[in-house]
């Protein structure tokens, strides 16, 4: 059959209406039609709201700026352990108390940490909201961290870091972020290790909770329901008795260090791990979007990509090849992966090098260019197809301050990239194409034309 | 491309998570149907963003391949991605990758699955490559040896470079002794080297035929649309082989409890596991079944079960401890149960304390307020599902080609609800039997036990 364009521009936009105005083709006749409400608690707490009544479902999640970052610097994965703490016991319950109210109400409660913030989840029935928003309450403003509780805690996250030591994409990530951002928190390993949970006492568990936890820092996004007036009052219920402000440490910006530089570690499989990183572009920089469509033609999600082509199915040297773009709050990175054959890894890395330099110096086709832009732009709507996806789009567009109307913008602004804008952030990101690259495995010695 | 088949990982997420294994929705309007070819229909609708979920599910798996050929099913998968007489190796990617469409494959021991995440204006496009590519598949020795080799490196990432899956592949191979579940979906190394071109295409010919499929429309579509674009789509393909009756040698009674252990210098953290062989909801009788998911949850699922209460937090000589029951499976399947240790504890003592609230549950039952409590999460997890047309899709492609039927998917919770404490302390009694056991440690060098010197 012949190949088809995409469906006409006029049909993405009606669909991002769509998901804007999430549901509004609902069959259940007295679904409410949402759209997305900045609601203002009485206590002053923005929440981002979508009114779905098509199930009898909530969808909560929220953050606070902060994260990894703030670990002291000799207490990596304080914010991990905190975050594995909090649903252990509250108020008057212990840990077994409290985790049984959850479980008697099917409510899903949970919390985690990465390095720019500290994230709470909560999925619940909507007729056992009211002990869903109790029971969080009771975990953000009063967690007991119990001796018991963190004894045991710390045994679970010690266990999960020695079994990591033998994952080599574990492996090769933490020693990348450290060569790339020594002294600084990104350096750190967000789960800790040996020595820095080993140190961890309960007093730090507090201190943490106390600095981190409050309402300056907090972005909450709501999908499901329930009648606003209500929301309203369960969240101040939940989050207005927080401090007012949080006592953040200052994070410097940083670039990406060690570039050049190639380090192997040592591991006895048969596969080398390949993790590959550079400098980036921070999510608000004006020439992100371009980066963005030129990485998807490089490296990016579908089976398309440069990458894919050359370095699996053209040859067959790896089962997943991939390049992102990472942003942090005080970073933006550009990096990827692969794993393969020990005896061959140099050549893979050649490979993926050279593919780097040439997209640097040529940018992509007309053709490839109209592609990754065809496909972000159509897959978008991929991403709001289920009432978690969108609570989670909807945190995430707060955290990256990019307005609530970017869901309308995007694909403007994805279409609008032209191939100079493309050459342009190439030349920011990729054009030196020098990269700290750390291989874990055993890889047959590199060639010297591997300078970097 | 390829992921292996949600319960291909044995004791890894996918297999705990409550509920995954069937869930009904209420108040969903599944409908089904048949086309002249023998192709079978379900539509679910989800209406509220214009996206559908398009899969077509076969009935083949690892468990339905001829013994000295294992991988050959998971090979195919991947080799169904290169083209077709009417549409070249890449095109079919390509449209996907152009009108953002999401698609991958995934095999397990008894199925085979393609899926393409299209907006609703998409559907018919991807419907109808799907549909070439169900007899249409071209194949020529310059995309499939490269591809053999992707093979090879999807082995070594998912099990030769760890520990703990080559001990879960071991422990698998010793728990049949008969039956193909004992291979692994992925094959044996060296007889993935072995797989050719005419292997797969002889496999694809046999097997990959519209009476050996089902297609699950789920999204924004409704019956009537389903029908009229599967009838005319899918009705023109041709039925190009019988498929006989999927009979697999069956297990043997089993008599004796089998150990095993492996020692590896990168091994940070011990650990033990334990399969029993077990009814699986094709299998079972009555509310058996029903009876091992709800013991899985009330002995270890999550923070308040059994295992975790009593070698987690009362007796501390464990990090972790859980259980899983992998029901979804047309013949005879696992119940697992596994523990890591806290330094000081020994794999033996971990074992033994283990043992010990297997015993207690056996000969003195269940709570019935534990059993509430894990029913109600079960049927609370059915609820949830029905937020993801793409689970749901997977909950009825997965049931289909296991041998249960929609009506069962949906009748599920109920049946849930019926069972009774002492059904539970049965299941335990009846199956959680060492004799059906067999058990591994995952062991460093200097943690010498009796296991490792033989």
């Amino acid at each position: 059959m012949p190949l088809r364009r995409a469906a006409p521009r006029h049909s993405f936009l009606k669909g991002i209406a769509m998901a804007l105005a999430l549901f509004t083709a609902s069959s259940a006749a007295d679904a409410q039609v949402g759209k997305i409400e900045r609601l203002k608690t009485p206590a002053g707490i923005e929440v981002w709201f979508v009114r779905d009544d098509t199930l009898p479902i909530l969808s909560i999640n929220f953050a606070f700026d902060g994260g990894a970052s703030q670990d002291p610097a000799d207490r990596a994965g304080l914010a991990y352990m905190t975050a594995a703490m909090l649903d252990e016991g509250a108020g008057e319950l212990n840990a077994k108390a409290f985790q049984e109210r959850l479980e008697r109400r099917a409510i899903s409660l949970s919390y985690n940490a990465d390095r720019d913030t500290f994230r709470g989840t909560v999925r619940v029935l909507s007729e056992h909201r009211d002990e869903a928003f109790e029971l969080l309450r009771l975990s953000l403003n009063t967690p007991r961290f119990e001796q018991e509780a963190i004894d045991r805690i710390r045994a679970s996250i010690l266990a999960a870091y020695r079994r990591s030591l033998t994952n080599p994409d574990e492996v090769a990530g933490l020693r990348w972020f450290a060569q790339a951002f020594p002294n600084h928190p990104y350096g750190r390993s967000v789960k800790g290790d040996e020595k820095s949970i080993s140190g961890v006492e309960r007093s730090m568990l507090f201190d943490y909770a106390k600095k981190n936890l409050a309402r300056s820092n907090l972005k909450i996004a709501v999908v499901g329901s329930i009648e606003s007036a209500e929301l309203a009052r369960l969240i101040d219920h939940a989050f207005a008795k927080l401090p007012a402000k949080a006592d953040l440490a200052e994070i410097p910006e940083v670039k990406p260090q060690s570039l050049g530089r190639r380090e192997v570690v040592d591991l006895n499989i048969p596969q080398t791990t390949i993790t590959f990183g550079g400098i980036g572009l921070k999510r608000k920089d004006p020439d992100f979007m371009p980066a963005f469509v030129l990485n998807h033609v490089l490296g990016g999600g579908s089976f398309s990509s440069r990458l894919y082509r050359e370095v699996r199915e053209k040859r067959g040297l790896a089962y997943s090849v991939y390049s992102y773009l990472a942003t942090l709050d005080h970073s933006g990175m550009f990096m990827g992966g692969t794993s393969t054959r020990n005896d061959r890894a140099a050549e893979a890395l050649q490979i993926i090098e050279q593919e780097i330099v040439r997209i640097a110096k040529d940018g992509p086709t007309a053709e490839e260019l109209a592609q990754a832009k065809s496909y972000l732009t159509g897959s978008y709507l991929l991403h709001f197809d289920t009432s978690a996806k969108v609570a989670s789009q909807l945190l995430e567009i707060q955290l990256q301050e990019l307005g609530i109307d970017y869901f309308e913008r995007r694909n403007k602004m994805v279409n609008a990239v032209t191939a100079e804008d493309v050459r342009r952030a190439a030349k920011r990101f990729l054009a030196d194409s020098k990269l700290l690259v750390i291989m874990v495995g055993r890889p047959a010695p590199l060639s010297k034309s591997n300078g970097g | 491309m390829s992921a292996i088949a949600i319960c291909a990982a044995a004791g890894s997420a996918a297999v705990l998570l409550p509920g995954t294994a069937k869930t009904q929705p209420q108040g969903l309007q599944v409908s089904e149907f048949k086309l002249a070819n023998g192709l079978e229909v379900v539509v679910i609708p989800d209406r509220r963003t214009p996206v559908v979920t398009h899969m077509v599910w076969y009935r083949i798996g690892s468990a339905d391949e001829t013994p000295g050929k294992s991988g050959l099913a998971h090979f195919l998968e991947h080799l169904m991605f290169k083209g077709t007489e009417k549409n070249p190796a890449g095109r079919f990617s390509t449209v996907v990758a152009t009108i953002g469409g999401q698609e991958n494959a995934f095999t397990s021991q008894d199925y085979t699955a393609y899926f393409q995440r299209v907006t609703k204006e998409n559907l018919e496009q991807v419907m109808t490559f799907e549909a070439d590519r169900m007899t249409g598949l071209r194949l020529t020795d310059e995309v499939v040896l490269p591809e053999r080799e992707v093979v090879i490196e999807e082995r070594r990432t998912r099990t030769d470079n760890d520990p703990a899956a080559q001990l879960a592949e071991a422990l698998s191979a010793a728990l049949y002794v008969n039956h193909p579940y004992g291979r692994p979906i992925i094959g044996w190394m060296h007889e993935i080297r072995q797989l050719s071109r005419e292997n797969a295409l002889d496999f694809y010919k046999r097997f990959y035929t519209p009476n050996n499929a089902v297609l699950i429309l789920a999204g924004d579509i409704d019956d009537k649309e389903a029908r009229e674009l599967a009838e005319k789509i899918y009705g023109k393909v041709p039925r190009v082989a019988e498929v006989a009756p999927r009979a697999r040698p069956v297990e043997p009674e089993p008599r004796a409890h089998r150990r095993m252990s492996l020692t590896d210098q990168r091994v940070q953290q011990p650990s033990m596991s334990r399969y029993y062989l077990v009814p699986s909801y094709r299998t079972a009788t009555g509310n058996e079944a029903e009876a091992l998911e709800i013991l899985s949850h009330v002995l270890g699922g999550g923070q308040t079960s059994r295992l975790y209460s009593a070698l987690v937090v009362e007796k501390g000589v464990a990090a972790n401890a859980g259980s899983w029951y992998q029901g979804t499976a047309l013949d005879a399947t696992r119940f697992g149960v596994y523990a890591s240790p806290r330094p000081g504890t020994t794999l033996e003592a971990l074992e033994a304390a283990l043992d010990e609230v297997i015993e207690q549950v056996a000969k003195n039952g269940v709570e019935a307020e534990e059993v509430e409590r894990v029913k109600t999460r079960i049927i609370a997890s059915t609820i949830f599902s029905q937020d993801n047309q793409t689970t749901l899709a997977r909950i009825y492609g997965a049931a289909l080609t296991t041998g249960l039927t929609a009506a069962s998917v949906k009748e599920w919770p109920a049946k849930i609800r019926s069972v009774t404490p002492a059904e539970v302390q049965a299941a335990a009694k009846n199956w959680l039997d060492l004799r059906r056991a067999v058990t591994g440690y995952l062991l460093r060098p200097q943690q010498a036990s009796p296991e490792k010197r033989t």
